[in-house]
């Protein structure tokens, strides 16, 4: 199990709780990650002014990657939905294949079409396996309630990731987190977008969007959040504050990451996945746990 | 509106945008709009009409409005179009042409001169790589020179800033 891996833009500056806790149940799970420093924009940003250039940033990204003969490995949904489309488009479109390469080569760089693209989360339960993870658990995370939310791009466009998932019904991170002794609940609009991607377009729309999901989370009771996304968790964790003090609510709900939450079954010390760097505090959470 | 100021060729214009191939399949059921995150708290971002205008030819009034660029690409509706006309990919290409007619919500105009010259949305700044360093965590270049060549190959390092109209 060996993949380049893509940090993205967003975990390395403000998710980094995320970045270092997937690093590490990665090591301790026997999962390579290799870095490289020729990654930039996965493209997804620009769709929306140039989709030709969105193709072409994603595809450049690619042909790293086959350089260092390794399939991608993202943490941030909205890069891995974005490189997994512009993988399966160039994988079996030799014409637009041969369109982006005439303009690649511009920056010495082609792309032959040989790269697959994978989440993190998405790896652990397709090539590390639910099992294989419940066999390696040291401290079972039992009488937490944990509510789980995958991220519009984990799921979705569900051509783009061959239907593993359904986008309806997700089932893979519950399962994920089941597996570790946790309890999860279910909760009103479970699949429903955190707004992130509108956040400088119409805050005040975006935020009202992370708030319904809080809200819901808040109905049912549940000691912590856990995500998968970077952008997601800078909408739950980061913006819970500014939610609070603009709608007047308080939720106090802790937002982990779900390495953060699969470090601490494994065994690692909660220093080591970063939870610290969480702006919603998880001490009553490890108090908890007794960790 | 007068009908004058309808232009019949534009549904024709979407479908040659990467994208927006699929507009003229809608036949206004609404399924995008009961699923809309976006919709369900801001109103004014109401894809089965933005669909229905841009078919009736409602150019200017579609490409200079704010509304286009509140999408927030969950992609719900396009799991759930019974005529998959892709509506998040249609968005992008009414906003393609929105841009290339001189209307960048302003949003995105900083976010093309962010990843134009750095080759990401969110920069690197020296502080970030050295906490980065103390965490154990690889340095990150501060820029790079393929994405800002691929930019200047593209014209977008030149790229109009004019606000959306409504």
């Amino acid at each position: 199990m060996k993949y380049a891996f893509f940090p993205g833009c967003l975990a390395p500056v403000m998710g980094r709780q995320f970045e270092l806790s997937a690093r590490k149940v990665a090591k301790s799970l026997g999962l390579q990650l290799i870095d490289s420093e020729d990654f930039a924009c996965c493209g997804f940003p620009i769709k929306s002014v140039d989709q030709e250039t969105a193709l072409l940033l994603a595809a450049r990204n690619l042909s790293v990657a086959e350089s260092l003969g390794l399939d991608i490995c993202t943490i941030c949904t909205g890069c891995g939905s974005t490189l997994a489309e512009a993988s399966k488009e160039l994988m079996h479109n030799d014409k637009l294949r041969k369109t982006v390469n005439e303009k690649l080569q511009k920056i010495g760089r082609t792309y032959k079409g040989n790269v697959r693209v994978k989440h993190f989360v998405r790896i652990l339960y397709e090539d590390v396996g639910p099992e294989k993870i419940e066999s390696q658990v040291k401290k079972r995370l039992e009488g937490l309630k944990l509510a789980s939310h995958y991220g519009c791009h984990y799921l979705k466009p569900s051509e783009v990731f061959d239907k593993f998932e359904d986008p309806e019904f997700p089932r893979t991170l519950d399962e994920l987190i089941s597996v570790l002794g946790a309890e999860t609940v279910e909760y009103e609009d479970k699949t429903e977008c955190c707004g992130g991607v509108i956040l400088d377009v119409d805050d005040k729309t975006a935020l009202a969007m992370a708030q319904k999901k809080l809200d819901h989370i808040n109905a049912v009771g549940a000691d912590a959040m856990v995500l998968m996304c970077p952008l997601c968790g800078s909408m739950y964790d980061r913006n819970q504050r500014v939610i609070e003090r603009r709608f007047d609510g308080a939720y106090n709900l802790p937002v982990l990451f779900y390495p953060q939450v699969l470090g601490l079954a494994l065994g690692i010390d909660p220093k080591g996945l970063g939870l610290e760097m969480n702006r919603v505090k998880t001490s009553d959470l490890l108090a908890k746990l007794r960790v | 509106m007068a009908i004058t100021k309808l232009d019949p060729k534009f549904k024709d214009e979407v479908t040659k945008v990467p994208g927006g191939q699929n507009i003229k399949r809608c036949f206004q059921c609404g399924t995008c709009n009961v699923g809309c995150p976006v919709r369900e708290i801001e109103e004014k971002y109401n894809p089965r009409k933005i669909i229905r205008m841009a078919i009736l030819g409602m150019r200017e009034r579609v490409l200079s409005s704010d509304f286009i660029w509140l999408c927030s690409a969950c992609y719900t509706c396009q799991e759930r179009c019974p005529q998959d006309v892709r509506i998040p990919e249609v968005m992008n290409a009414l906003k393609n042409l929105a841009v290339k007619e001189g209307y960048i919500h302003s949003s995105f105009a900083k976010r093309m001169e962010l990843i134009g010259t750095q080759g990401r949305l969110f920069p690197i700044s020296k502080f970030d790589n050295t906490k980065r360093k103390e965490l154990g965590l690889p340095e990150i270049p501060p820029e790079n020179k393929e994405v800002q060549e691929l930019f200047k190959l593209a014209g977008l390092d030149k790229l109009s800033t004019t606000e959306g109209g409504e």
